[in-house]
Order: C-alpha cells, then structure tokens, then sequence
C-alpha cells in the first residue's frame, strides 16, 4: 500500500489513470463504464460540450442583462403619476435616501456581481482553451467565488416582488413589476446556468505542466 | 487497469487529524464481498480530478483533496439523524412561513397584509406569469422538493432501516436543486424591501418572517453537517441491490 505522507506526492487524475470518476459521489469506474454504479449520474471523463453549453449560456445571460438594464424594472404610480425604475435607477435611488448600506448591497447584486460574472466565466474558458501562466488555484478560487455568489444576484427580483405584493394602497401609491424583471431573472438564471456547466477539472487539466 | 497500479499511483488523502480509526461504514462496506470492487477505496476529487485513496477519516477529521484543497470528507458523529432532524425542523418551519403574512403596509388608514403567496403572485397577470412561477419554485418549491427529497433518501437509514427505493435518485436531486433553493436570497430581499418602503408607510413584520429567518440558518447548518462522500458511501453500502 502506498501510504505516502511525504510533502509532495505524485499526483494522477483518474483520467491519467485511464479511469473515469463521478463528478456527484467521486465513485471511481473503469474507462468504459456509462453511469455510476454508486448515484447513478452520467459519467464522462471530461464533459466535451462543456465550453460550448458555457459559451451558449453567456451569451444568452449577457442580452438578457442587457434588457434588464434598457426597460424599467419598477413602475410606481403615486396619486395618479407613473415614474418608472430601471435596475439602476432603484440603486441610484436608495443612495439619494441615504440608504448607503442597502444600497451598496443592490448595486453589487444587481450591477457588480451580473457584470464579474461574465467576465470571470468568460476568462476561464478562455484558459482552457489557451493556456497560461496564472495559476490554477487561483482560477480555482474564481470560479468557485462566481457559482457561491451568482445565486444572490436573485435579490433584485424578490425585492421587485415583495415591493408589487406589499404596496398596493389604492389610488395613494402602488407598485407594478416591470418587463426588465423578467429579463433580469432569466440573465441570472442562464449565467448560473454557464457557471454549473463549466466542468471545473478542465481549470485543473490545463494545469497538468505546472504541478504533476 | 489493474488495481495493483491504481494503489501504486495513489496517496491517501491529507488529514486534519493524525489518528485514523476506522469509520463504520468502511468496515461495512468491507464485510460484503459483493460490493466490493477494484476501485471502491479510490476517491476521484470532485474538482480536480485527483485520485485519493481514501482511508478512514475520524469523525470530527477532514480529509482535503491534495491538489486542490477541496473538502472531500469531513464526518461528523451522528451527522445522519441531525441531518434528518434539521431537514424535519425546516420542513415544519417553511409551512409556517407559508401559512403566516410575512409583512404587513400600513398607511393614512390602509394596510396592506402580504404573505409570501401574495409575493409569488404579485407577478401573476399576462407576461409576468412564468416569473411569477419562477419566484414560487425559487422560494418555495425547490426548497421543499429539496427538504423532502433528504427527507426520503436518509430518514430510513436514520433510524436504522435500509434505504427506500429510489433513495439514491431522491439525494441526488436534492443535491442537483441546491443552488436553485433561494430561501436565504429572500430573506435579504426582504430586508432590501424593507428599506425601499419605509419612507412610504408603516411597515411590521409578520410571524412568518421569522419562521422564514429560522428556516435559512436550519438550512445552513443542515448543509454544515453534511458530508457528502460519507452519505453516497453510505447509501451505497445499505442499498439493497
């Protein structure tokens, strides 16, 4: 048995060693095997189509962000005069308020982490494809930074719904969603899409020079 | 491939934790022949793909991909049965935060009670239909397809039965809903929402609120206490086949 403790071992990947791993338990198989034999899951050594359902979902995420930010997200009628809101127009009126915490909060779900999420996927499957220098720990710690925090991009959406629920109060002021909340959910949607299907072995996989 | 070079190549994985006593279900997985195969000690990291042969890792121990640092065990005693409680315990908590008004408006004499139904259909007329479902599955749905689908796969084998049929396709569901159960998303939405009204009216905070808030740190410290590879290897061991 080889009981190892010494500070750098020898590394393999399962691939290396011609056997094929589930991504969902870390069951190991034979190279041929189709679904895990532990949960069930579809095997593949590395997902081929990975990059492309990436690519697909970016892009799809991208316009929809970009009709978020065009069409109004809110639209608050008070004594009979309709204002709309778009998706920054809300953060730039919390700030106005005062309301600097909450207000930082929005801007990042709403503006920061939509915006560095698509860079961020799009530069990692950039390196898979043209691989450089950086280090894959770091890469690592990207990605996994993009699929914790995409989810809460979210909030944006739930306030707009709680806000149309909550407000309703006759002719004094009432709050109605607007098309862009539509559009912002899906971008969120389909850019957590983009980061679930990027299969994170191949950040590691172009790193094999470095430190196998 | 045999399994002599397979052990040649790997190392065991790092640990926390000097001592190693075995873990059970090692040793039950061990005790039938015809479970065991050549590779059923290999652990492939999820992330990186890095072969570890794993030994027993102690409760309370963490065993860490030696590539790329990921957690790959970190068993804790009883972790089975407080999983099962804490999902049980979220369960009760979301159908109270369901069946109570989350926040109520109030202003020049009209108030407005909004419970989180009413918030899922503040989008139900026309075009805003599939968002308004889309907000029910984020914030109700998949949360509770979730709680019951850890509900189905490990209750039985908390209290010492073998595993339902179905179980291993039951957890691998409520492992694939994960990302989409936003409960705690909504949570900091309502407080967003809080703020965006409070120039405008009067705004209290309903029962369900809370059972809400309760249910997000239950469902944090459920994830806390789950050690994925020890439950698949679990439910493998006592899946009858």
């Amino acid at each position: 048995m080889a009981h190892s403790r010494s500070p750098q071992p020898a590394l393999i990947t399962a691939r290396a060693a011609h056997l094929l791993a589930c991504r969902i338990c870390g069951r190991v198989h034979p190279a041929q095997t189709r679904t895990c034999l532990r949960c069930g899951a579809r095997l593949a050594s590395r997902d081929k189509t990975s990059l492309q359902r990436v690519m697909a979902w970016m892009i799809a995420g991208g316009f929809a962000y970009l009709f978020a930010n065009i069409y109004p997200m809110l639209e608050t009628t008070t004594l009979g005069k309709t204002a709309s809101n778009t998706l920054l127009g809300g953060v730039v009126e919390l700030f106005i308020h005062g309301s600097y915490g909450v207000g930082a909060i929005v801007f990042f779900a709403s503006i920061v982490i939509p915006v560095v999420k698509l860079i961020i996927i799009a530069g990692l499957a950039w390196r898979v494809r043209f691989p450089g220098k950086s280090s894959a720990h770091l890469r690592h710690k990207m990605y996994e930074m993009v699929e914790f925090i995409g989810r809460w991009s979210m909030i944006d959406v739930f306030v707009v719904a709680l806000l149309s629920s909550l407000v309703q109060l006759g002719s004094a002021i009432s709050v109605k969603p607007g098309i862009a909340a539509v559009s912002f959910a899906l971008s969120v949607a389909f850019t957590m899409l983009a980061a679930l299907s990027f299969d994170c072995r191949l950040i590691w996989d172009a790193d094999k020079d470095n430190e196998l | 491939m045999s399994l002599a070079l397979a052990v040649h190549i790997v190392y065991s994985a790092v640990m926390d934790k000097s001592q190693i006593p075995d873990l059970p279900l090692a040793d039950s997985a061990a005790s039938d022949p015809a479970r065991v195969d050549d590779y059923a000690d290999l652990v492939a990291c999820p992330v990186c793909d890095t072969l570890h042969k794993m030994s027993a890792v102690p409760t309370k121990g963490r065993a860490r991909c030696v590539r790329c640092h990921t957690v790959l065990m970190s068993p804790r005693e009883g972790a089975m049965t407080m999983i099962v409680m804490l999902a049980v315990t979220a369960t009760l908590l979301m159908i109270a935060a369901i069946s109570f008004p989350f926040l109520t408006l109030a202003s020049h004499g009209l108030s407005q009670k909004s419970s989180i139904i009413d918030a899922i259909l503040a989008f139900s007329n026309g075009v805003m239909l599939p968002l308004s479902l889309a907000v029910a599955a984020l914030i109700v749905v998949l949360p509770i397809t979730r709680l019951l689908a850890i509900l189905y796969a490990l209750a039985p084998m908390a209290i010492g039965w073998t595993p339902a049929r179905g179980a291993l396709q039951a957890f691998r569901l409520a492992e694939a809903l994960k990302p989409w159960a936003m409960a705690e998303i909504f949570i900091v939405g309502v407080g967003v929402a809080m703020v965006k009204v409070a120039g405008l009216a009067h705004l209290s905070i309903g029962p369900a609120f809370w059972a809400f808030s309760a249910l997000v740190l239950v469902n944090v410290l459920n994830d806390n206490f789950m050690c994925r590879l020890t439950i698949w290897r679990t439910l493998e061991a006592r899946s009858p086949r």
